[in-house]
């Protein structure tokens, strides 16, 4: 489960003889410690003429004590609106300074001539990020607009994409729209991305406030931004389940774990070491959702956050698949989430603001040798978040999903070692993920802030060539 | 219990300095003692001091030896004063010279006493140095001994290891960086450019050699050690010539350069400071009053705020207390102690978004007039033995006014530790 040529690579030895033979050097990325802020180093703020995120921007980044550059001109003065006295960046005076992140507003780009203005703010400090950097565009939904709006803002996706295929040394680059009337909902967004939390997820495209029911923004705890909520995860028992159980209680929900019978005893393990609940069971029984929506009423109240984790991957190729292996994995994988979102939709036991968190794979949207069962199921998944989003929005909630790509766990350690490589290796951040990566992102969907947060499929898999 | 007593306007008389040196020249072997000295006589002759006993003498040094505590006692038993005339060393880094006559003042402003001096020396030249604290400790032990024997086994526990000097660094002791590498972290938040850094420091030598052509420092200083004049004062400076020099702080990519900081310098300054009934009586002339004076201080250790950044809150504070805006001020004295300090100083209070969020203010403070920003040349030309500029400062000020018959003055002096000292000074 350990990447040891990462750890050569980073040894001293390794940081000698890597260079000089032409292998890679996967960085080391810089992950998440409680009571870190939100983003520790200089932030460099731009816009594009006409953006309408400036105040939006600002309010994050003085609620998150970052320490702000931006050039002179309206950006700035909007800023000292919120409160916040930025530095004052020109490309000729700024000398030796880094950044650990890079913010762009790029909605005011309405024309292509305008996208300009992305170069024009990137380029000079293309490389001037710090390890594990962030950058990040804003822009608005497409196809919410029209003409050489909707054509220049679609563009900026080709930009990020690209840019952090360039940045290297563990720096990230994403995307992400913000639908008008949606500005005061970009926090928990904003903050997710710009902190290490987001380590590895690059490439990725976010919509914010699109499909969403329209609440404010709401007042959230950052240290503990899901307080007082219950979350089930399903398959809590290990590998990502354990990650994701862990991660929710640490920003302070109450874990209700799922597992089959076998594996009770390592649930009970993780859910006693975070003062959560366990329950066995397996998610496939005909009686199953029923079952589980009745407990979770009687125990718990209700549940807030959903956590579909639990999958199972029964490779062989299509011309050796036996039915009943196809229909293991569709059931656990697929017909399960369904049956119990539903479920616990119809008994309302998904308390208003719920949040629903399907786990697809990079193999649903890439689709994997000898995965015909396992990428139709998780292409399923998707399909699940565009098919309940309505519903879920009507009842205050949100539904989406997290898409991991290569991830350092038991399963993945099975793979043959050759293709093991290349799935960690062929990526931007040049490494496989950690289980915590898949977390923290599932986290943020399910954070308080997320409200506006609805419909996405994020990949956590260092912007993997594959499927890319 | 007495009535309080309301404050007198206190005179400023005039002042004495000899000229500044850049380090390791002219005066590479003249102590603190002997710099403050030179300055003093010139004061004492000047005014008809000799053997008048005076109110008080405060004077320091940033830089000086630990068996000169009570260098300016010293320095005025030595002198033409009355010897019972007490003394005072204080020390406030960079801003020393003006904090003593701040200090004088407000005691002549209370009616503690009736005339003062203010001074400030320095010399990088003649600094004193250390020796290592593993050496000290041993040394120390061989001066506590108490027979022959023991002495020499004290001196046998010296290893070739202990050998080492602690040289006095210009640096800051929370933050490990020197004032300069400070000051390009501003500069660079602040983005002040090379080319307006190179103008500032242009402008600041012209000015000095054109108040140096007019003559106007011939009643305020003193020769000594064969100089002058400031030997740092390049009247044929220019931009092309300053542009080619490289930058000495922030990096290769940095905006400073030896030309636009100050070099390390020695020089002393003096200021003789009097109520109006004392200059009067003394048929001294008076030129100017100084009114009023606020000190701040800024957290910097974090980088919170530039260290230098001080009296960007120390002159609103002041200027408010006063009733006064930077309309109603004739004449600006920024210390120069790098031209991007004057220039991020500058920004700052032109800036709504500093003056809103750091100041509290709706408003801006407002542009300062280049024309009345150091019109007789700053720090840059004249160059900074540190606690010798305040003097230098104070009476040049003063003399510009008096020579103006009319005005308001300003001074900002930024210092080490996130001090900034500020002052207003009005024409007589």
């Amino acid at each position: 489960m350990s990447d040891t040529y990462l750890k050569f690579a980073n040894s001293f030895l390794g940081k000698q003889v890597a260079p000089k033979l032409g292998l890679p050097q996967p960085p080391v990325l810089k992950r998440y410690v409680p009571g870190q802020k939100a983003v520790d180093g200089a932030v460099l703020v731009g816009q594009a003429a006409g953006g309408r995120l400036a105040g939006a921007i600002a309010a994050t980044l003085k609620s998150a004590d970052a320490q702000v550059w931006t050039a002179e001109g309206p950006l700035r003065d909007a800023a000292g609106e919120a409160d916040l006295a930025p530095k004052i960046y020109a490309a000729d005076t700024a000398g030796d300074q880094r950044f650990q992140a890079l913010v762009f507003d790029a909605t005011g780009i309405a024309h292509p001539d305008e996208l300009q203005a992305l170069h024009a703010f990137f380029k000079p400090v293309a490389r001037k990020l710090r390890p594990s950097g962030r950058l990040i565009v804003l822009g608005t939904p497409p196809e919410s607009l029209t003409a050489g709006a909707r054509v220049s803002q679609r563009a900026l996706e080709g930009f990020t994409r690209s840019a952090g295929k360039e940045l290297g040394k563990g720096a990230t680059s994403n995307l992400v729209y913000v639908a008008e009337g949606a500005e005061d909902q970009i926090e928990s967004t904003l903050r997710f991305f710009l902190s290490p939390k987001s380590a590895f997820v690059s490439g990725q495209v976010v919509r914010i406030g699109v499909g969403s029911s329209k609440a404010s923004a709401a007042k959230v705890d950052w240290e503990k931004p899901l307080a007082g909520k219950v979350a089930l995860v399903t398959g809590a028992s290990r590998g990502i389940g354990e990650a994701i159980a862990e991660t929710l209680a640490r920003d302070g929900a109450h874990v209700v774990g799922l597992d089959i019978e076998p594996l009770a005893d390592d649930l009970k393990t993780v859910t006693d070491r975070i003062g959560g609940s366990a329950i066995t069971l397996d998610v496939t029984a005909e009686d199953a959702p029923k079952q589980l929506a009745e407990q979770l009423k009687k125990e718990h109240g209700g549940v807030d956050i959903v956590v579909h984790n639990a999958g199972i991957t029964r490779d062989k190729r299509l011309a050796n698949m036996k039915p009943e292996v196809w229909d293991q994995v569709i059931a656990v994988n697929l017909i399960a989430p369904d049956r119990i979102t539903y479920a616990l939709l119809q008994g309302k036991v998904l308390n208003t603001g719920g949040r629903v968190i399907g786990v697809a794979s990079i193999a649903g949207i890439a689709g994997n040798n000898g995965q015909t069962n396992y990428a139709t199921s998780k292409a399923g998944v998707i399909g699940l978040v565009d098919a309940f989003a309505d519903d879920i929005a009507k009842a205050g909630g949100t539904i989406n999903a997290v898409a991991p790509g290569f991830i350092e766990t038991q399963m993945t350690a099975a793979i043959p070692l050759g293709i093991r490589e290349a799935g960690r290796r062929l990526s931007s951040l040049g490494q496989g993920g950690l289980p915590v990566d898949v977390a923290e992102t599932i986290a943020w969907y399910a954070s308080a802030g997320s409200g506006a947060v609805q419909g996405n499929v994020v990949r956590v898999c260092g912007q993997s060539l594959i499927g890319a | 219990m007495t009535e309080p007593k309301t404050a007198r306007r206190v005179a400023i008389v005039g002042g004495n300095r000899i000229p500044f040196a850049r380090s390791n020249g002219a005066y590479a072997t003249a102590s603190n003692s002997e710099m403050l000295s030179a300055a003093l006589e010139g004061l004492v002759e000047r005014y008809g001091l000799e053997g008048k006993k005076l109110g008080e003498v405060a004077a320091g040094a940033v830089l000086k030896h630990a068996r000169d505590f009570s260098m300016t006692r010293e320095v005025v038993l030595g002198s033409r004063l009355d010897r019972a005339t007490p003394a005072v060393d204080i020390t406030q880094a960079c801003g020393t010279g003006l904090q003593a006559s701040i200090y004088i003042a407000n005691k002549i402003a209370l009616g503690q006493i009736d005339a003062g001096i203010a001074g400030g020396v320095d010399t990088t030249s003649d600094a004193p140095l250390a020796v290592g604290d593993k050496l000290r400790k041993k040394l120390v032990a061989v001066n506590q001994a108490r027979t022959g024997g023991d002495r020499v086994k004290a001196l046998l526990k010296i290893r070739p290891g202990d050998i080492g000097l602690d040289i006095p660094a210009n640096r800051e002791a929370r933050t490990g960086l020197s004032m300069g590498d400070h000051q390009a972290i501003t500069g660079k938040e602040w983005g002040i450019t090379r080319e307006a850094q190179d103008e500032l420091t242009v402008a600041s030598h012209q000015r000095l050699a054109a108040a140096y052509e007019r003559g106007f420092f011939d009643d305020l200083m003193t020769p000594f050690g064969g100089l002058e004049r400031d030997n740092n004062l390049r009247p044929d400076s220019s931009l092309e010539k300053l542009a080619k020099l490289r930058p000495v702080f922030g990096g290769p990519e940095g905006t400073m350069t030896a030309a636009n900081s100050t070099p390390l310098s020695d020089g002393a300054s003096t200021v003789l400071l009097a109520s109006e009934e004392w200059a009067k009586e003394q048929g001294l002339p008076i030129l100017a009053y100084l009114v009023d004076a606020q000190t701040e201080g800024v957290s910097y250790v974090e980088g919170e705020e530039g260290l230098l950044m001080a009296p960007a809150y120390a002159v609103p504070k002041l200027l408010e207390r006063n009733g006064l805006s930077f309309d109603d001020i004739d004449l600006f004295e920024i210390h120069e102690a790098f031209a991007s300090q004057v220039l991020s100083t500058l920004k700052a209070w032109e800036d709504p978004t500093f003056n809103r969020t750091k100041l509290g203010r709706d408003t801006p403070l407002g542009a300062i007039d280049r024309a009345k920003l150091n019109v007789n040349g700053g720090s840059l030309a004249a160059a900074h033995p540190f606690a010798a500029t305040g003097g230098r400062i104070v009476a040049s000020l003063a003399k510009e006014l008096h020579q103006r018959g009319s005005g308001r003055g300003l001074i900002s002096i930024c210092a080490a530790g996130g001090i900034g000292v500020t002052a207003i000074v009005e024409a007589a």
